[in-house]
């Protein structure tokens, strides 16, 4: 398949792999944003083709393992109402609240349908006039024009029966926040491609030049990550730190100028908290004032709170690159994608979860 | 691929045109006076029930047996061993591309007797009817059903049907049952397998629950891609006529060929290898795969099986799978080591390897 498979060429593979190892002099540490380049580092084994110098840490970019279980059980708590159509993206169905995910809400009758695109939740709320649907927007700044562009619509078309639990968060803080940890160990970062190609890479310029650290904004295929680790790993080499673009046929560095305009349209900036890690500054996106009638927490006005229980459960520290999912005395055994213990081994873009179903021969 | 609303609507005459139907045939034979629709005293054993099944039933699955109408079938056996398998067939929506829950409830059955080396001869069906399923829909269903079986050689020679109230079921479950005879020495059993076996595929993967999702409502996604929904005893027919030294045989249905070979290698207690590069994806299931985050080994299937057989057989084999007209994409696509023990391994694209695991559930479209 064009555009695909010439980024899954072994021979490409080993070059990248070979020159990656001529480079290194001495240990790096490099991490992955997104939990889409996790999931590829896991697939095609990519730890087995790196020098033991390099280190990968998985980082926090997975939308479904950092939404918090608070928003969870308000989802829960919504789906489960008579005259509620929920709809939300599949993951987010497996991910457990504080005592139960969304799949039990489906099981016991709660209206819960998987959509591919916040669009369908709109003809949803159309073709269903006397009921009241939900959708769960959630993600990144990926998923966040789209989701950006349902709520703009809701509200030119006046749709009065549908609106939006939101859970959007943005990369660049989250960076800042792990570097700023006393534990950190990571180096350098490849950036998450989809990300920047909404975004543009200009933000994370500063980051760059203030921490001293390299960025390399990289795609997903096992050559991108194997060329964008290359790039990384050659500016620590060198004791460059600046931004590359590895990611250029879908990147630019103003980015897409017409989402970043929908997302600011609908869109503000709020501090937001991250399952596992905790409140972040500045990290996420809410509905502005303009748009507060279409806020499904505003329509549905419920509270919950959760408090953390003690688990051997690591998911926090795996989420910040503290460590790795294997280091976990619960990954495997007590915690399993039928039993998680936390997020990251529910989502196929969290990081237990790849490491769990991609198991390397050696391991 | 292309991005549409749901399908349901057109979707009956989309399969009517694929299986070229004749007008004739595709007129519901009940009489126009007769409701449209199920209802509980089609059901209820009365006169409704008698001119369901006179009307319906016996026209499309017309052999001497159910002829007898009797509590049950008496049939002639021929000497040998028997193969009997069970399966109950659940499907939204009912009538998908290149398909519909009959044709699976046939093909299914059949394909898990031809999986243990059986020639499939008989069949039951119970229907699990809904009230308020529409008798054009159901008419689809059986005909469809009378061609499948057709096709397979096998007879259905007895059955049963009950209505349910309306919100009690999702307009028709069917369950069949099969018979079918066992006509080699042959032990097929992932416990037959052997180190060296060669592991062959009968052709691409993943169509099936592809199709599947693009009809599915509310997924707003569908593209051209056609369920692979077919029988597969005539293939595997043609491997014992040619006297190839089967081993084990898996049909891939959910799942998919990961969960098959997963299945097979735990069992034999052998390792099984798979080259990725091997494995035939259609390049429509591959971007449909590529865009909703789904792994194509984990993909539904229902018309592709799996055969481990003797090494020096392979080619043979291979080439009397290419030569059907259901197996031009058929490949070799692995071999059979002792260790390490119960795994299948991955030889990547990239050169990489890793272990294939069993999915805890449903693959999920992903987010981003």
């Amino acid at each position: 398949m064009k555009y695909v498979d010439e980024y899954r060429n072994s021979k490409e593979a080993k070059m990248f792999a070979e020159a990656i190892a001529r480079t290194v002099t001495r240990t790096w540490t490099v991490m992955e944003i997104c939990g889409g380049q996790t999931h590829s580092i896991a697939k095609y084994s990519l730890q087995d083709l790196l020098p033991p110098e390099l280190s990968l840490l998985h980082g926090p970019g997975c939308p479904v393992c950092v939404t918090p279980v608070e928003l969870i059980d308000k989802a829960i708590h919504i789906a489960a109402m008579p005259n509620v159509i929920f709809c939300s993206f599949g993951d987010m169905l497996r991910v457990p609240g504080s005592s139960a995910d969304l799949f039990k809400v489906k099981s016991k009758g709660g209206d819960i349908r998987i959509v591919y695109s916040p669009m369908d939740a709109l003809n949803i709320a159309r073709d269903n006039p006397q009921k009241e649907v939900v959708f769960f927007a959630i993600g990144f700044e990926t998923t966040a024009p789209a989701n950006a562009m349902a709520i703009y619509q809701t509200k030119s078309e006046n749709i009065k029966n549908l609106s939006f639990l939101v859970s959007q968060v943005i990369v660049p803080p989250a960076i800042c926040s792990i570097l700023e940890s006393p534990q950190n160990r990571v180096q350098g970062f490849l950036a998450a491609g989809h990300v920047c190609t909404i975004m543009g890479y200009s933000e994370y310029e500063p980051i760059a030049k203030d921490y001293k650290i390299p960025i390399v904004v990289t795609g997903f295929e096992p050559l991108d990550i194997l060329q964008g680790i290359f790039m990384c790993v050659k500016q620590l080499e060198e004791g460059r730190f600046e931004v590359e673009n590895q990611y250029s046929r879908s990147v630019r560095k103003e980015g897409n100028l017409a989402a970043q305009k929908i997302i600011q349209e609908v869109f503000q900036i709020i501090p937001r908290q991250w399952r596992g890690i905790g409140e972040i500054k500045q990290s996420g996106l809410g509905l502005k004032p303009a748009y507060s009638q279409y806020d499904a927490e505003v329509r549905f006005p419920c509270e919950f709170h959760y408090q953390e229980n003690a688990t051997e459960c690591i998911s926090g520290l795996v989420l910040q690159g503290l460590k790795k999912p294997n280091e976990c005395p619960a990954f495997g055994k007590s915690c399993t994608p039928e039993s998680p213990l936390g997020a990251t081994m529910v989502s196929t873009e969290g990081a237990c979860a790849a490491y769990y179903r991609y198991q390397t021969v050696q391991s | 691929m292309r991005r549409l609303l749901s399908l349901p609507n057109g979707a009956i005459m989309n399969l009517e045109n694929e299986i070229n139907f004749s007008m004739d045939a595709l007129n519901c034979p009940l009489p126009i006076d007769a409701s449209s629709f199920i209802t509980l005293a089609h059901g209820g054993g009365g006169k409704l029930t008698q001119q369901l099944i006179e009307k319906v039933f016996q026209p499309a699955f017309n052999n001497p047996e159910l002829e007898t109408r009797h509590d049950g079938a008496v049939i002639d056996f021929p000497k040998g061993k028997l193969a009997f398998t069970t399966d109950s067939y659940v499907v939204n929506p009912l009538i998908f591309p290149g398909g519909n829950i009959g044709s699976l409830a046939i093909n299914g059955t059949v394909n898990d007797l031809a999986m243990c080396g059986a020639r499939p001869l008989y069949l039951t069906v119970g229907f699990i009817i809904e009230e308020g399923l529409s008798m054009e829909v159901l008419w689809t269903i059986v005909r469809t059903m009378k061609i499948a079986a057709e096709e397979a050689g096998v007879k259905i020679i007895t059955g049963d049907t009950k209505v349910v109230d309306k919100g009690k079921g999702d307009g028709i479950f069917i369950n069949t049952s099969g018979i079918g005879i066992i006509e080699h020495d042959l032990t097929i059993h992932p416990q037959s397998v052997q180190p060296g076996d060669a592991v062959l595929l009968s052709g691409d993967i993943g169509k099936h629950g592809i199709a599947i999702m693009s009809a599915r409502e509310g997924l707003g996604f569908q593209s051209e891609i056609k369920s692979d929904c077919a029988g597969v005893s005539h293939r595997v027919q043609k491997l014992f006529d040619a006297s190839i030294e089967i081993h084990c045989m898996r049909d891939l249905t959910r799942g998919g060929l990961a969960t098959a070979l997963i299945e097979i290698a735990k069992t034999s207690q052998l390792s099984v290898t798979i080259e990725e590069m091997e494995i035939p994806v259609r390049e429509d299931v591959k971007g449909a795969c590529e865009i909703l985050g789904l792994d194509p080994l984990y993909v539904a299937n229902e018309g592709q099986f799996v055969v481990f057989v003797k090494a020096d057989q392979a080619q043979q084999a291979l080439q009397i799978m290419q030569q059907d007209p259901l197996g031009g994409s058929a490949k070799c696509i692995g071999t059979v080591a002792d260790s390490p023990e119960g795994t299948v391994i991955l030889k990547t694209k990239i050169g990489t390897s890793r272990l294939l695991d069993m999915l805890s559930g449903e693959q999920l479209p992903r987010i981003c």
